[in-house]
């Protein structure tokens, strides 16, 4: 199990990390999700060895790494970039990491094997790695990371440099591959859909710091800042205020009142009214009227924009409903318990 | 008609000049060489049979080939330091470890003669501190000197091919070999070695290439005991006048370096393919421990004083006025500007000594001719470079035109000797005969900085201006003089710089009475006296000045990419 405790990191003066601390449980699959400039790559060099954090320490099972130079420490790493050997063919470079231990050529040469199936590579071992395509780089890499049989992989955007296509096809294969192999690995990425897709929790960060450590659907269905909602792709993030009102407590939005959920906080929050909890129509019990300003067909879904005052809305329907023409008035409705949200107010 | 007919001149002129300039000289070489008549082989069998050539020929190799390590044995952690940490005056020491590849051989010769000679400031430092008679240090006329003068003279080679190309490659390659469980040891050699080897080859076959046809440095800190091909051929032809000897001297060495060029053309390709690896942005890192950063600093600046030590001391010698030794008239030691006055002034009546005034007249005019048929000759060779990159003339020409790199100064002084004095080119007593073998010297340099300036003119870029509303006049005005007349100005200056500096054609080819600034150099750091001693010192400290500084303006204004040679 690797343990991540409070680690913390400056360069020239700027905080990279800030006291982040999180595990990685045996077996599992952690997604290491945040904007460019959150830390994830300083993160991943500090657990790889190839950098010192100022403070805080990296345990792999209670044994504190610090000491431990990168070789020594049983850690896959697989770089966005790939960092394949240009100078030595697919089969070298998978077998780079197990010709250094002490297995004969021949148990090399069977492993090789078994991981180039693994990854859908059978029969590329003689190729040159500047002979292929982006997706097989990156199974190659994937190979190479995985044949000495890393105690944690890590993977650092693995799929970052890929059109969209490709992204979905291999994103899946590749979580089959882990789970296949129950490879323990802690997965870098800046797309929350990556991170759904592929881990078995997530950890959210932001400026150097953990901002939400949850499962994907804990994290998607309750965030629990304007940030993490921000960033998981939620729109209508509205200030508001909280007051009471004999014993019932209230919202005060740019929309009007609505009633509150259960919360602790006070004063000034930020609101979010989730876009897939709002429905065209009249059926929910809050019910608004705007005005269309934009719908955009996204495939599986259709993304409208409705202006109430001047407060924008977004909402994410079925791919089904049917709407108004543009700029026309339409009324849709809500459920306050399904589709409310509060959070602290952000400096 | 016209398009096909065009090219096909542009291209006639260069080939005419190489035919005329370099291809019969060398051929006339060849032919002196056999023109006695005792076989094909016999010239080569007459060197390997004397015992003083054949030393010469091994010595030639040997000292070379051990110039060559020692410049990777200090280039290599120097070049490695450049390409991955981050540190304060990293672009200083780029800049300082360029100036001795541009100067000219005699001034470094100067500068290790003012900084290490028996009148150079060590040797003055210890027989003042300790009163001694004679200088100490006896630095000048041995092996060590021409060791250390081409470890000087070629760092940068190693410096700027390795190191960028090191540069250039991912870091996270290393990492990734690392994070697989290979140990530093392990990752040098396995990993980083292999893949900076195509750079590390060429950067070794190019210094060993100039080691081998080194000639003023051997000449003048060598001293009379050591002899290379390079100098065997001078001493043969100017001492000795046995034109056939030296001519087979100047075959074996125009063999060796042509099949050295030919395999460093063919690794060059090598290096600009690329090897798909982007270096990110903060590819260089500080150093991680004080340990680290104390050695590789203690590192640094030693390099820093080996390249500044030799200039600083050449320059500071030539204002400097030291006490007369003992029993003569004694002169106040102070600084003084004396030597730079007499540089007008005739010394002697001797007939081959000119008053320095007149040699940089001379040279002057020979670099300003240089200029005018290098352009002449290379302009139209880019154009038809850059323009038809994949026809075969091409092709041809690309290689050609970098024979001269490849090719002695010496040799081919040699080469005019021989070929051009009789009809039908006589030009043995024309003032041309200089500049012509200098444009010769210059020539690849001044191709190779001339055709990406002329590539970079795609069609796309015009047709980008015309959309704009761009008037073909003002496509040529905004779009293409300015890319082009850049690259003319660097190559003009690469030029006059190399006419400049040229030592080893001229030594040969130079009418004595008309010695250009390092021929005079030459003679007067082998004449005795404090005033020639210090005129020479004024000189190549002039030509040291307007060389680095040709060079530093050519480095801010180059668009060429390093490397291309």
């Amino acid at each position: 199990m690797l343990e991540i405790r409070k680690l913390r990191k400056a360069f020239d003066g700027k905080l990279a990390l800030d006291g982040v601390s999180f595990k990685v449980r045996t077996g599992e699959i952690v997604a290491l999700l945040g904007p460019s400039g959150s830390g994830k790559s300083t993160l991943l060099s500090i657990v790889a060895g190839l950098d010192r954090a100022d403070r805080g320490a990296v345990l792999w099972d209670g044994k504190n790494m610090a000491n431990t130079p990168a070789h020594r420490r049983g850690f896959g790493l697989m770089f966005q970039d790939y960092a394949l050997f240009p100078h030595r063919n697919v089969f070298g470079n998978v077998a780079f990491g197990l010709q250094l231990g002490s297995q004969s050529a021949a148990q090399v040469r069977q492993t090789v094997s078994q991981v180039l199936q693994l990854v859908g590579l059978v029969g590329f071992e003689d190729r040159d790695v500047s002979s292929l395509s982006g997706g097989e780089q990156q199974r190659v890499a994937l190979a190479r990371a995985l044949a000495p049989q890393p105690r944690l992989l890590m993977l650092d955007e693995p799929l970052g440099s890929l059109d969209r296509a490709l992204r979905t096809r291999l994103l899946e294969e590749l979580a089959a591959i882990l789970r296949k192999a129950r490879q323990t690995s802690l997965y870098v990425t800046h797309d929350q859909e990556e991170a759904y897709a592929i881990a078995d929790r997530v950890v959210l960060l932001r400026a150097g710091r953990v901002e939400q450590v949850a499962t994907p659907e804990e994290l998607y269905r309750r965030p629990v800042t304007a940030f993490a909602a921000r960033f998981l792709g939620l729109h209508n993030l509205l200030p508001a205020r909280i007051v009471k009102v004999g014993r019932r407590t209230w919202l005060e939005t740019p929309l009007g009142k609505l009633p509150a959920p259960k919360t602790k906080l006070k004063g000034d929050v930020v609101v979010l009214l989730r876009p897939d909890a709002i429905r065209i129509g009249r059926s929910l019990p809050i019910k608004l009227t705007g005005k269309l300003t934009s719908k955009r067909f996204r495939g599986r879904n259709l993304q409208a924009r409705v202006l109430l005052g001047e407060t924008q809305l977004v909402l994410d329907l079925p791919a089904d409903a049917v709407l108004p023409k543009q700029g026309a008035k339409v009324h849709f409705s809500f459920d306050p318990r399904a589709a409310v949200q509060v959070f602290p107010r952000e400096d | 008609m016209r398009g096909k007919l065009a090219p096909l001149l542009l291209w006639l002129l260069p080939l005419a000049f190489l035919a005329a300039f370099y291809f019969y000289p060398l051929a006339s070489i060849l032919d002196l060489s056999f023109a006695r008549g005792e076989g094909l082989l016999q010239p080569f069998a007459d060197i390997l049979g004397n015992a003083r050539l054949s030393g010469v020929l091994a010595f030639t190799f040997w000292q070379a080939a051990l110039s060559t390590i020692l410049t990777l044995a200090v280039g290599l952690p120097a070049a490695y330091l450049v390409a991955r940490y981050r540190f304060r005056g990293k672009s200083l020491l780029r800049a300082l470890s360029g100036i001795p590849f541009v100067l000219p051989t005699l001034v470094v010769a100067a500068a290790f003669d003012a900084l290490l000679g028996p009148r150079g400031w060590v040797n003055v430092a210890a027989m003042a501190v300790f009163g001694l008679e004679s200088p100490p240090l006896l630095f000048i006329n041995s092996f060590g000197a021409i060791l250390v003068a081409h470890v000087f003279y070629n760092l940068t080679i190693v410096l700027r091919l390795v190191g960028d190309f090191w540069a250039r490659l991912s870091p996270r390659i290393e990492q990734a070999a690392r994070s697989l469980g290979a140990d530093p040891w392990q990752v040098l050699r396995q990993v980083t070695l292999p893949m900076i080897s195509p750079a590390l080859a060429a950067s070794a076959l190019l210094v060993f290439i100039f080691d081998f046809t080194s000639f003023g440095v051997i000449l003048v800190l060598g001293g009379p005991h050591f002899a290379t091909l390079e100098t065997e051929i001078y001493y043969q032809t100017v001492a000795l006048f046995d034109l056939p000897t030296a001519g087979a001297l100047a075959l074996i060495q125009l063999l060796c370096t042509l099949a050295l060029t030919i395999i460093y053309t063919r690794l060059s390709t090598r290096l600009s393919r690329p090897l798909e690896l982007r270096a990110p942005r903060a590819a260089a890192q500080p150093f991680a421990t004080r340990r680290a950063r104390w050695a590789a600093g203690g590192f640094l600046i030693l390099l820093a004083i080996f390249f500044a030590a030799p200039l600083g001391g050449l320059a500071l010698r030539s204002v400097s006025r030291l006490g007369a030794p003992r029993g003569r008239v004694a002169t106040t030691p102070g600084l003084t500007l004396d030597y730079y006055a007499a540089l007008g002034e005739d010394l002697r009546g001797n007939v081959f000594f000119a008053p320095p005034g007149e040699a940089i007249r001379t040279s002057l005019l020979y670099a300003g001719a240089t200029v005018a048929f290098a352009l002449a000759v290379g302009l139209p060779a880019a154009w038809v470079l850059a323009r038809r990159q994949n026809a075969l003339l091409s092709r041809l020409l690309d290689p050609l035109l970098m024979l001269p790199l490849g090719t002695s100064a010496v040799t081919l002084g040699l080469g005019f000797i021989v070929a051009l004095n009789t009809p039908p080119l006589d030009l043995r007593t024309s003032p041309l005969l200089v500049p012509l073998a200098h444009s010769l010297v210059a020539l690849p340099f001044v191709v190779r900085s001339l055709t990406p300036a002329l590539r970079s003119i795609r069609p796309r870029l015009r047709q980008a201006a015309a959309v704009m509303g761009a008037a073909p006049t003002q496509v040529l005005r905004y779009i293409e003089l300015p890319l082009v007349g850049r690259a003319v100005l660097v190559a003009a200056m690469f030029a006059f710089a190399i006419s400049l500096g040229e030592f080893g054609a001229t030594a040969l080819i130079a009418r004595p009475e008309y010695p250009t600034i390092p021929v005079l150099i030459y003679r007067l750091l082998a004449q005795p006296g404090a005033v020639t001693y210090g005129q020479a010192m004024a000189l190549s400290t002039i030509l040291m000045l307007v060389a680095g500084g040709g060079m530093l303006a050519i480095e801010k204004q180059r668009i060429a990419e390093v490397g291309e040679f």
